[in-house]
């Protein structure tokens, strides 16, 4: 076959074998990707492997270091421009990638639902497609349909971050989470992990599960039964219906919001009856070893969940996590928008 | 591999004569903190501290400075590099910095040095340090000590090698 007649992937796959050699990586030869495979979009957990993970994780550590600099930015992404494609409110989320973009130097344009043209009716490829034209380097998009950013990623040229799709997916979140228990418990191979609350409707749960079983973590996911997604073991963990029978021999609890916004009332009969069943109480704290650390990613129902005594103590680790969110998210956008000539 | 280009005493000399440059130089200052750039440029920090707060009676603090995030040409590297964190433990204001690394070539790391150092306070004075000049410069940086220049093409491969690093001392040329 001619190389003019070549099939597309097959030049493709040629480009992907050049290795360009730059002065750079002669002063340092071990100063390469942490990716085995660079990483195009962030799409979700399910496509990154341990050692992927761990990359992220390595690279967020850096940042936390730039993080508590007297002038915490620095200029790695001069010139970069990176939307916030937010379909949901958002508060944490949002403001964290927006830091993260600011922290880098690459310029952040938040984009709000309520104020778009999507209320006239425009689609989601459309506004995609808009921004893409203006010649936007990254999207970080949430939706409330499952698939929402891997459907851009199939179509824009930009990389695509994923910052939650409906109940699928919430990777940075899965990632942050995973960077703060390990900045507090060191290596989290062998580490029992439990999740608590709603499984099903929560993106959060499904990132964490993967994440934690894929750095070695034994989880356990426990909640109502009407919150438990049908064949949820599948990835990778235990379930459990009460919470006293497997609360008291983990190392990590990380309560899930109950989704009110995405659930029927008939989950469960009543708030009250949730949160003696599967909240975090004062009597169940009690009853807590002190080592067990608590994490949630947020905003918390208190009185739902977890009682707000729980905010208090030293091995709740909720505010730890929006702060560690940022120096995660700036990791993402460095890896993912930071060498510019890789083939694709 | 053919023989290093300078060795392991010549090495260990050029370090020796870089210290007692930088203490002629700075005489009396009490306020002088060395920072090496990430990797090689460290330990060459650590070794000019020790010998030129040799018969002083403070130690010379000595930092670490990554600066990748700094780089102007981090787009045209073909993937993205490891940020490995810069570690500077004292107030850089108002101390005379001396950066140190081991090679100076086109000048763009200094350059990437010196406006990384400048976030993180604001030293009195900044003086370079650096055991091999090896030309091509691309931005007007001149360092203020340097151990060797070595005549080298534009192309050519050169390798610091330091005991903590690499476990010898030697300087290595190839021609690609």
């Amino acid at each position: 076959m001619s190389p003019s007649r070549r099939k597309p992937q097959d030049s493709v796959r040629t480009k992907q074998a050049v290795t360009k050699v730059t002065k750079f990586q002669c002063r340092e030869a071990g100063n390469q990707s942490p990716m085995p495979e660079r990483m195009r979009h962030l799409l979700g957990i399910e496509q990154l492997d341990q050692r992927q993970i761990i990359a992220i994780l390595e690279q967020a550590e850096s940042f936390l270091g730039v993080l508590k600099r007297p002038i915490p930015v620095v200029p790695a992404l001069r010139g970069k421009t990176i939307v916030n494609l937010f379909f949901e409110p958002s508060t944490r989320t949002a403001t964290s990638f927006a830091l993260a973009a600011n922290r880098l130097s690459a310029q952040c344009v938040n984009f709000s639902h309520g104020t778009s043209a999507v209320r006239k009716g425009e689609t989601l490829l459309d506004t995609a497609k808009n921004l893409e034209a203006m010649r936007v380097d990254g999207v970080v998009v949430r939706h409330s349909m499952p698939g929402a950013p891997h459907f851009l990623a199939r179509r824009l040229k930009t990389f695509v971050v994923n910052a939650g799709d409906g109940c699928h997916e919430h990777p940075t979140q899965a990632l942050l989470d995973a960077f703060t228990l390990r900045q507090r418990l060191g290596d989290l191979a062998g580490k029992k992990v439990l999740l608590v609350g709603d499984i099903a409707h929560s993106r959060v749960a499904r990132s964490n599960i993967l994440c934690f079983a894929r750095l070695g973590c034994r989880v356990a996911v426990c909640g109502p039964p009407t919150m438990m997604p049908r064949y949820v073991e599948q990835l990778g963990c235990e379930v459990f219906y009460q919470l006293d029978r497997i609360l008291f021999e983990v190392d990590v609890v990380n309560m899930l919001r109950v989704q009110t916004e995405r659930i029927s009332s008939s989950a469960f009969p009543s708030v009250r009856e949730y949160r003696m069943l599967y909240g975090l109480t004062r009597e169940r704290l009690a009853k807590l070893d002190q080592n067990v650390v608590i994490t949630h990613p947020g905003p918390v129902n208190w009185g739902v969940e977890m009682d707000f005594e729980v905010s208090e103590l030293p091995q709740a680790l909720i505010l730890h996590q929006v702060t560690n969110g940022v120096a995660v998210r700036m990791a993402v956008l460095y890896l993912l928008a930071g060498g510019g000539t890789v083939a694709e | 591999m053919k023989g290093p280009r300078v060795t392991a005493e010549e090495v260990r000399a050029l370090v020796v004569r870089l210290a007692r440059e930088i203490s002629h130089r700075n005489q009396g200052v009490g306020d002088l903190a060395m920072v090496g750039i990430k990797r090689r440029g460290v330990p060459l920090a650590r070794r000019l501290a020790e010998l030129v707060s040799r018969g002083r009676r403070t130690k010379i603090p000595v930092g670490a400075m990554d600066i990748t995030l700094y780089r102007d040409d981090l787009q045209l590297v073909a993937e993205t590099p490891i940020v490995r964190g810069s570690e500077i433990g004292f107030d850089l204001n108002g101390r005379t910095v001396v950066l140190v690394d081991d090679v100076i070539f086109t000048g763009r790391t200094a350059r990437a040095a010196l406006s990384e150092l400048l976030d993180f306070g604001r030293p009195r004075s900044i003086q370079l340090a650096v055991l091999i000049d090896r030309g091509h410069r691309e931005l007007p940086i001149q360092p203020d000590f340097t151990g060797r220049i070595l005549k080298t093409a534009r192309d050519d491969l050169v390798d610091i090698c330091l005991v903590e690093e690499d476990g010898r001392d030697g300087v290595y040329v190839t021609r690609r």
